[in-house]
């Protein structure tokens, strides 16, 4: 079967002199996956979601979503295309208008791309599927807790049954004990619905627990993809090797271990 | 709202309910006629009999006179920053949201007529459509329009980069949806407290150009023209000067104080409680 996202030799960069963010990348995602994105800060994970989910262009190379290509997609049919294809981004608080009640934010995406009126009990339906009550519909963003705001962004970009969600460092700006709820909100989501999910994070923890595949990168290249266990167990690349080291350093030295609950 | 109105915002109103009161009183009462001359009561002093604030070297009542006046530096305020509002803010959105070639060309054109001397263009437009209060409401909405495009557009460009407008775009909104239903609403507070800035500026503007003799003309009467008329005089009668002149710095602080109250009070993050 053809793979749902299909990614051939995609270079970018943000201006004509500039330098190249991601080099000649080759990937592919599988229908109902869940797919990690790690690597250090500045190593072109964030920009490859956003090439993949339609908010950059597409310069060198080719993207495909559904066997067609994207930049396709987004002259033609981008409704179509964005209904399909959501994204979750790193702070919560930035990613809500702070001048929207939750009620419109929430309601965007299906006005914008569905063409209709969405009620309340729809609206609230979304909410409480993320954990949240009726009564965040009439409140602003600073109203909430960046916890409670992912979640809110998550609702929102769920409200319109997309087959694939980016999360783009869904958790970096939440507390520890916050990240885990909202992981595991993601993971219960994804069995629900039956997302393809796409995870960026800079910690190997958080996708090595929701996913079954990873991409390692670094500098812009992929230096390691596959099965989570194997990229774990048995990492072909120094780099990768490091970081599996740094990350299991770090979580099984006794005083580092945070309760997440 | 919140309970309590930010005292900028209690002053501010105040003045300008002094302003706007005493501007629309003199519609439908005076304590003279305006335009009447009272030669033998010349430069009165205030307080005298029937005269608040005194005469003028013509015995016209000084009170009246600012009464009148109010009205037309109101009419005028209005109706130019209103004027320039809109087109203003349009540009400077326009701007904000174009590609970069596009937006460096207008932001270079907003410069250019912002380098222009703007008294000096209003003495070119008098010379050409002759002098009056229609002249300077022309010359002010011309050099109001650049001043809010340009006020627009570095915030405007600010709220673009925020990842909520990212985020509205993966909703599927396009381009002149997010600049009118998100960029706009975020910069509201500086569209408004520019506007109120604006206001004062176009009194004093208009008070210029009437002392320079290319805004209203006799019968109507401006705060600037009482200036104007009252040099000659000065050493004899300077409260001629000095009222008109503390008139309009309580006018101009009226405006600015309503403007940073506005944006106090205007902003959600404290007019509502946060819950957590």
């Amino acid at each position: 079967m053809a793979p749902l996202v299909d990614v051939r030799d995609l270079s970018f960069r943000y201006g004509h002199k500039q330098n190249w963010v991601l080099r000649s990348l080759n990937l592919s995602i599988e229908r109902g996956s869940a797919v990690g994105v790690v690597g250090e800060s500045g190593s072109g994970k964030s920009t490859l979601v956003r090439l993949l989910c339609g908010l950059l262009p597409v310069g060198s190379g080719s993207v495909t979503y559904d066997g067609r290509a994207v930049t396709d997609w987004l002259s033609k049919d981008p409704r179509q295309f964005r209904l399909h294809n959501q994204m979750v981004f790193q702070s919560p608080a930035a990613s809500l208008d702070p001048r929207m009640r939750i009620r419109r934010s929430v309601a965007e995406p299906v006005r914008a791309l569905e063409r209709r009126k969405i009620g309340d009990d729809e609206l609230e339906s979304w909410l409480s599927m993320v954990g949240l009550g009726p009564e965040a519909l009439n409140r602003y963003p600073h109203q909430f807790s960046g916890g409670q705001l992912q979640r809110v962004a998550i609702a929102r970009a769920l409200s319109v049954s997309p087959t694939v969600l980016y999360a783009d460092e869904p958790t970096s700006a939440l507390d520890v004990s916050v990240q885990a709820q909202v992981l595991n909100l993601l993971m219960d989501l994804r069995a629900r619905l039956g997302l393809t999910l796409v995870i960026v994070s800079h910690d190997l923890a958080v996708v090595s627990r929701m996913c079954e595949h990873i991409l390692v990168m670094r500098n812009g290249e992929i230096v390691e993809s596959g099965p989570t266990v194997d990229v774990l167990h048995s990492p072909s690349s120094a780099y990768t090797n490091a970081l599996t080291k740094a990350a299991s350093a770090v979580s099984l030295r006794p005083g580092n271990v945070t309760s997440a609950g | 709202m919140s309970s309590r109105w930010p005292t900028q915002l209690v002053v501010g109103t105040v003045l300008i309910g002094l302003f706007v009161g005493i501007g629309l009183m003199s519609l439908v009462w005076t304590p003279h006629d305006a335009e009447a001359l009272n030669v033998a009561a010349r430069l009165a002093p205030p307080g005298t009999e029937g005269h608040l604030l005194g005469t003028d070297r013509l015995g016209r009542d000084v009170t009246t006179q600012i009464m009148v006046g109010a009205r037309n530096s109101l009419v005028v305020a209005v109706v130019s920053t209103a004027a320039a509002l809109v087109p203003g803010v349009f540009l400077g959105l326009v701007t904000a949201g174009s590609k970069r070639a596009s937006r460096e060309v207008l932001s270079r054109a907003t410069d250019v007529a912002l380098a222009l001397p703007g008294i000096l263009v209003a003495l070119v437009l008098a010379t050409a459509m002759g002098a009056s209060n229609t002249t300077t409401m022309v010359a002010i909405t011309a050099w109001f329009i650049p001043v809010m495009a340009r006020v627009v557009i570095g915030p405007a460009r600010q709220i673009m980069a925020r990842e909520f407008v990212e985020a509205a775009r993966a909703s599927g909104r396009g381009k002149w949806y997010i600049l009118i239903r998100h960029v706009l609403p975020n910069i509201g507070p500086v569209v408004i407290v520019q506007t109120s800035l604006l206001f004062a500026s176009a009194i004093l503007i208009e008070a210029a150009l009437s002392y320079l003799g290319v805004g209203a003309q006799r019968p109507t009467t401006s705060w600037g023209m009482l200036f104007n008329e009252s040099q000659a005089v000065v050493g004899e009668a300077p409260t001629l000067v000095l009222i008109p002149g503390v008139v309009m710095v309580l006018a101009v602080l009226g405006f600015n104080l309503l403007g940073d109250g506005l944006r106090a009070a205007l902003d959600p993050r404290q007019t509502t409680k946060a819950v957590v």
